[in-house]
C-alpha cells in the first residue's frame, strides 16, 4: 500500500517536472528564433552596410555591383507607411470611439468587431490583388497614391482594433460621472474618452506603421519600383521590402549583399518603431485614470 | 462657500430639469445625434468592405468562371496560360502542405508556450516574453524571407535531407527527391517561426479566461499542476485552442513573400515535405507583370486570390465566433 502510493506520487511529480521543463524548452526555442533572427540579419547585413546605402538613390549599374544606394526605397517606404497610417487613422479613430462610447458589448459593436478581426486576417496579396482591380476600375497606374490606399486598407484593422484594446480598459465610472453630469455621449467621447484614447492612439499609429513599412505583397501590386524618389502621388515609388526582394533576385553577389544591408535597414526601423511604441505608450499610461 | 445658494441661482431650478426645452441644450442633443449618425457610417466600413473585397475580385475573375467550369480549374493538373489552360491543383496543393507543415511544426511549441506563460510563468517571465513575441510579431515578412534563405535553406539542405535520406528515406513524405533545400519543409519552418506569436497570444488569452477558482479547487484537493492543467483546463479551452490554431493556418495560408522566397516555386504535385511547391500567393506575386499581356490571365490569378479569399473568410469568421464567444465568458464572469 504505502509502495503504491509512493510510486503513484513519484510518477505524476515526474510527469510534472518534465511537462515544466519541455515547456521551457519550448519558450527557449521561440525567443531563440528570434534571436536568431536578428543575429543572421546583423551578421549578413553589416558588411554591407555603407553611408552611400543610406543617402544616395541607384547610380547606373547599381543593379550589377556599381555605386549608389537605395535612399529611393527607404524615402518611398517611409511616404507609403505614413500616408497610408495617417489616411487609416481617419477612419479607425470615429470608429474605435463609436465602438466604445455608443455600443459598447451591444450586437453591431460585436459585428464591427467581428468584421475588424476577420479584415485583419486578410492576407496583404489578397490587399494588392483588390487593389489592382480598383486601379484598373479607377484608372490609375501604380503609384505612390495607390499603394497609400491599400497600405490605409491594411492598417485599418489593426489600427482599429489596438485602440479599441486600449480603451475598453478604462474604468466605466469615468463615462458613469461624466454621464450623470448631463453630458451627451458625444461629449463623453470628446472630452472623456479621447483623453484617455492617447496612448492607445499612440501605439496604434506605431504599430500601424510598422505593419505597413514591412508590406511587401500588396505594395508589389500597386506601388511600383522605381529608382527615383517619387515627387507626386500619381508616380510610382520603390519600397524597403520590395528593394530587399529584387536585390536577393540578382545573379551578382554584391547586389545580393545590399539587399541583406537593405533588409537590415528595414529590421531596424521596425524594431525601433515597436520598440518605441511599448516605450512611448508606458510613458503615455501615467496620464490617464486607471 | 462654492455651493450656490438656489435663491441666488442665475436660473430657476425648473428650467434646468426641464431637458431639451433649453435651446443650448437641445443643440447639444442634436450634436450628439448627429455625430451618432456620422460614427455609425464609419462603422459601416469595415463590414463592407470584406464584401467589397470579395465582389471586386468576383467580379473581375468572373470571365475565367464563365469560360471553364469550376470543377476544371480547382483540380486541373496543368498550368499553361499560353495555351488557355489554367488548372490551380498543383498550387492548392502547394498551399495546403506549406501550411500544413507550417501548422504541424508550430502548434505543439505554442501550446506549451502559452501554457507555461499562462499557468507557471512568473510576472517576470512574462513581461519579458511579451515583448519577445511582439517583436516577432512585427518583423516584416521580407525579411523571415531573407532569414529562411541564409539560415533555413541551407540547414533543410545540409543537416535535414541528409538525416532524413538515411533514416526515413523509405517513407514517402520523408523522401528526399530534390536536394535543393528549397521546399515546402523550409517555407513550413520559416511560416511556423512567423504564426507563432499569433497563436500564443490568442491561446494566452484563452486560457486567462478559465477561472481562477477551479484552478483552486483542483489544487486543494492535491493535484500538481501539470493534472490541473490536463484535467480541468484543457478541457475547458478546448474549442478556443482549435479556434487558435485554425487562425493560424489561415496566416500561413495566405504568407506570400517569405514562403515564395524559400519554398522553390516549381508548379508540381508535391508527394514529400522535401520538394518544391508553388502556392497560390507565390503565382498571383510572381505572374502579376505578365497578368494583362495573355487573355484570361488577370481573371485567373485574380480567381486565384479569391480562392485564398474564401478559404481564409470561413477559417477567420468561425474561428474569431469561437474566440470572441470565449473571451466574452470572461467579461462576464
Amino acid at each position: 500500500m504505502g509502495f503504491l502510493k509512493k510510486k503513484r506520487w513519484q510518477r505524476r511529480h515526474l510527469m510534472e517536472a518534465f511537462m515544466k521543463f519541455i515547456m521551457q524548452v519550448s519558450l527557449v526555442f521561440v525567443a531563440g528564433a528570434l534571436g536568431l533572427i536578428l543575429w543572421i540579419i546583423v551578421v549578413r547585413g553589416l558588411p554591407a552596410l555603407s553611408w552611400d546605402m543610406v543617402t544616395k538613390i541607384p547610380e547606373g549599374g547599381y543593379y550589377m555591383g556599381k555605386g549608389g544606394g537605395i535612399l529611393n526605397a527607404i524615402l518611398g517606404s517611409l511616404y507609403l507607411a505614413s500616408g497610408g497610417t495617417l489616411l487609416a487613422m481617419l477612419f479607425s479613430i470615429p470608429i474605435a470611439m463609436y465602438l466604445k462610447t455608443y455600443l459598447g458589448d451591444s450586437k453591431w459593436g460585436r459585428y464591427v468587431r467581428l468584421s475588424l478581426d476577420v479584415l485583419w486576417g486578410i492576407p496583404s496579396i489578397v490587399y494588392g490583388a483588390f487593389g489592382f482591380t480598383l486601379m484598373i476600375a479607377l484608372g490609375i497606374r501604380a503609384s505612390l497614391l495607390a499603394g497609400i490606399l491599400v497600405l490605409a486598407l491594411i492598417e485599418l484593422p489593426i489600427m482599429t482594433r489596438a485602440m479599441d484594446e486600449v480603451i475598453r480598459r478604462m474604468p466605466v465610472d469615468l463615462e458613469h460621472a461624466a454621464l450623470a453630469l448631463g453630458s451627451t455621449k458625444f461629449e463623453v467621447a470628446l472630452r472623456v474618452v479621447t483623453r484617455q484614447m492617447l496612448p492607445g492612439i499612440t501605439t496604434a499609429i506605431l504599430l500601424g506603421f510598422g505593419r505597413g513599412i514591412g508590406d511587401a505583397a500588396s505594395v508589389l501590386f500597386t506601388a511600383g519600383y522605381t529608382d527615383r524618389i517619387p515627387t507626386s502621388l500619381m508616380r510610382p515609388t520603390a519600397s524597403l521590402p520590395l528593394a530587399v526582394f529584387f536585390q536577393l533576385g540578382s545573379p551578382y553577389p554584391e547586389v545580393q549583399q545590399r539587399g541583406y544591408a537593405a533588409a537590415l535597414i528595414l529590421t531596424v526601423i521596425v524594431l525601433a518603431v515597436s520598440l518605441g511604441s511599448r516605450w512611448l505608450s508606458a510613458r503615455l499610461n501615467k496620464y490617464t485614470i486607471k | 462657500m462654492s455651493q450656490v445658494d438656489p435663491g441666488n441661482s442665475p436660473q430657476p431650478i425648473q428650467k434646468v430639469t426641464g431637458r431639451l426645452t433649453r435651446p443650448v441644450t437641445a443643440s447639444r442633443a442634436r450634436q450628439n445625434n448627429l455625430a451618432q449618425r456620422t460614427f455609425f457610417i464609419f462603422t459601416l466600413l469595415p463590414v463592407l468592405l470584406i464584401l467589397i473585397v470579395t465582389v471586386a475580385l468576383l467580379f473581375r475573375s468572373w470571365p475565367i468562371f464563365n469560360a471553364y467550369p469550376l470543377k476544371d480549374l480547382l483540380f486541373g493538373q496543368v498550368w499553361k496560360p499560353n495555351d488557355g489552360l489554367f488548372g490551380f491543383r498543383p498550387f492548392i496543393l502547394g498551399t495546403f502542405w506549406v501550411t500544413a507543415v507550417g501548422v504541424v511544426l508550430a502548434v505543439p511549441a505554442c501550446i506549451l508556450v502559452s501554457i507555461y506563460l499562462a499557468e507557471y510563468a512568473h510576472n517576470k517571465t512574462r513581461s519579458i516574453a511579451k515583448p519577445v513575441l511582439d517583436l516577432l510579431a512585427a518583423i516584416p515578412p521580407v525579411v523571415y524571407g531573407v532569414w529562411g534563405l541564409l539560415a533555413i535553406v541551407p540547414f533543410v539542405d545540409k543537416v535535414l535531407a541528409p538525416l532524413s535520406g538515411r533514416w526515413l528515406d523509405s517513407v514517402s513524405i520523408f523522401a528526399v527527391n530534390q536536394p535543393t533545400g528549397f521546399g515546402i519543409l523550409s517555407a513550413g519552418i520559416v511560416l511556423a517561426v512567423m504564426i507563432a506569436p499569433l497563436i500564443i497570444s490568442v491561446m494566452f488569452e484563452i486560457f486567462s479566461t478559465v477561472p481562477n477558482d477551479l484552478r483552486h479547487a483542483s489544487l486543494a484537493v492535491g493535484a500538481t499542476q501539470w493534472q490541473t492543467i490536463r484535467n480541468i483546463i484543457l478541457p475547458q479551452v478546448g474549442p478556443g485552442i482549435i479556434a487558435a490554431v485554425v487562425l493560424g493556418a489561415s496566416r500561413a495560408l495566405g504568407e506570400t513573400i517569405a514562403v515564395l522566397m524559400v519554398v522553390g516555386n516549381i508548379p508540381q504535385i508535391p508527394t514529400s515535405i522535401f520538394d518544391s511547391a508553388y502556392p497560390l500567393p507565390a503565382l498571383i506575386a510572381n505572374n502579376y507583370g505578365e497578368m494583362m499581356s495573355i487573355p484570361l490571365y488577370d481573371a485567373a490569378l485574380l480567381s486565384a486570390a479569391l480562392v485564398l479569399l474564401a478559404v481564409i473568410l470561413i477559417f477567420n469568421i468561425l474561428s474569431m465566433l469561437v474566440i470572441q464567444r470565449m473571451l466574452r465568458r470572461k467579461w462576464a464572469s
